[in-house]
């Protein structure tokens, strides 16, 4: 059903969910909206509801409570969706590193497009992380 | 009427209707421009909305297991189709209304309900807790903005009844009436400060209308996710995405016809089709006019309020001004005159 128009990737949505950071990441992810980075000149725009976005920024290393709502918060993104993994922590625990508690890697949990290393993330990284994201919905749509 | 008036009204209505489209996704791009300059940022493109609605249609359209189907589907096309019924109505410059003389001031405040009302039900539709929270809000901001909104209607019909006694053929109170006799000219300087009043009041009443900040609490997305719209997504997201823009095209033209019903083409000299282009661009300028100072700027200034200062201050302030309005309205007549002998 869901078709990959031109207009997509210039009007991503974004969903932050926090599946157990230190609240770093998510501190950078605001930063990339403030006037100094403002990624709203790229149409992005963080929302409130997961059923109105694109991309889902997920930060921190998935803890065993929250592994269920990563799962749930994904299928409840609509289609085209993008996962962006924003920090360390989602690669390999970062700090948190085979701490009793995880259930991760992310990438174990949902299936992640785009990876934004750094413990925080910096703005700019997550900007790059974003325009990767651009490239691999451009070449979905190639493919169709 | 032959068949070709009503192919004519037909064209009409769909001039009417994408121009008005195009137009007000267009101020919602300016709209957010300034906001982004304001507190200085660069801002998305002027075609951002278009952008998002592009996206929206090509997006899946999830229906939420627990809500009601129909309800859930059929409240987002109510919501655009009542917004866009509002845009029949509004004289655009100095081309009349498809609609006009068939429904008044009064018609319409009714049919601003009508896009908020649809909100609630479809958010009473979805069956999601942070939703039913948002359409419980929407409804008692509803009631609460109201009440001034038909006190200040209730002045302003007041002033053109006596302008228009005993006709009963001119529809005295329609937007087109209001167009062709400005308010301001017809009162003293009493009824010139209750109008000036209202115009105030409106203008505020204007972000309460249209939900957004300080009184959008129905969709706060920083507390209840979103509210009435948090299971919507897609299409059904597109269309009151829609029906918001088109509102406040709509709510801008309504003050924008009763307030400043100025044309430009009397000052150029210039008739014709030309003339009509002339004044249906300065029209839409002043509706961005009107908007700048009811939304941006407004909402760059300040914050959300919380749900019982959202009802004080529309039942109790706002209703207040409006009915100091409507009183000098009232005594205008009276009072106007002497003033003027006293100063003479
Ligand atoms: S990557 Fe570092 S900053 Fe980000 S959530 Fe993990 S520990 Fe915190």
């Amino acid at each position: 059903m869901a078709k990959l128009t031109k207009s997509f990737h210039r009007a991503l949505w974004a969903f932050h969910i926090n599946s157990g950071s230190c609240n770093g990441c998510d501190i950078e992810i605001v930063a990339a909206l403030t006037p100094r980075y403002d990624v709203e000149r790229f149409g992005i725009k963080l929302v409130g509801s997961p059923r109105h976005a694109d991309v889902l920024l997920v930060t921190g290393p998935v803890t065993r409570k929250m592994a269920k709502e990563v799962r749930r918060v994904y299928e409840q993104t609509p289609d085209p969706k993008v996962v962006i993994g924003v920090g360390v922590c989602g690669m390999s625990g970062c700090v948190f590193y085979e701490s009793y508690n995880l259930v991760g890697p992310l990438s174990e949990i949902i299936p992640v497009d785009v990876w934004v290393p750094g413990c925080p993330a910096r703005p700019e990284a997550i900007i790059q992380g974003v325009t990767k994201a651009w490239e691999k919905l451009e070449s979905l749509r190639g493919k169709k | 009427m032959g068949l070709d008036f009503f192919l004519f009204s037909i064209l009409f209505v769909f001039l009417t209707m994408g121009l008005g489209l195009v137009v007000a996704l267009f101020i919602r791009g300016i709209d957010r421009k300034l906001t982004a300059h304001m507190q200085a940022r660069i801002g998305p493109p002027l075609r951002q909305p278009f952008l998002d609605i592009g996206k929206l249609f090509g997006k899946d359209t999830i229906i939420p297991e627990n809500s009601i189907p129909w309800l859930y589907n059929l409240a987002p096309i109510a919501c655009f189709a009542s917004a866009a019924t509002l845009l029949f109505y509004i004289p655009l410059g100095s081309l009349d209304s498809v609609l006009a003389g068939r429904g008044d001031l009064v018609l319409l405040t009714y049919l601003l309900l009508l896009p908020s009302l649809a909100l609630t039900l479809g958010g009473f539709a979805s069956g999601s807790p942070y939703a039913t929270v948002g359409a419980q809000r929407e409804m008692v901001t509803m009631v609460s903005y109201e009440f001034p909104i038909i006190i200040g209607v209730v002045a302003l019909a007041w002033q053109m009844t006596m302008l228009f006694p005993f006709d009963p053929n001119l529809y005295a109170f329609s937007l087109s009436a209001f167009s062709a006799h400005l308010v301001w000219a017809e009162v003293g300087l009493f009824g010139w400060v209750g109008l000036a009043l209202i115009l105030f009041v409106f203008l505020l009443v204007t972000t309460g209308e249209l939900a957004k900040v300080p009184f959008d609490v129905g969709e706060a997305e920083t507390e209840i996710a979103g509210g009435l719209l948090a299971e919507y997504s897609g299409r059904n997201l597109a269309l009151f995405y829609l029906g918001d823009c088109i509102k406040a095209v709509a709510m801008g033209g309504i003050i924008v016809a009763i307030f400043f019903p100025f044309n430009l083409s009397p000052l150029l000299s210039i008739s014709g089709l030309q003339a009509n282009a002339v004044d249906l661009l300065f029209f839409f300028v002043k509706i961005i006019i009107v908007l700048f100072f009811s939304l941006m700027l407004i909402r760059v200034g300040v914050a959300r309020l919380k749900i019982n200062q959202v009802v004080d201050v529309q039942w109790f302030t706002f209703s207040l001004i409006c009915i100091v309005g409507l009183l000098l309205v009232w005594v205008d007549p009276w009072l106007s005159p002497v003033l003027g002998i006293l100063g003479g």
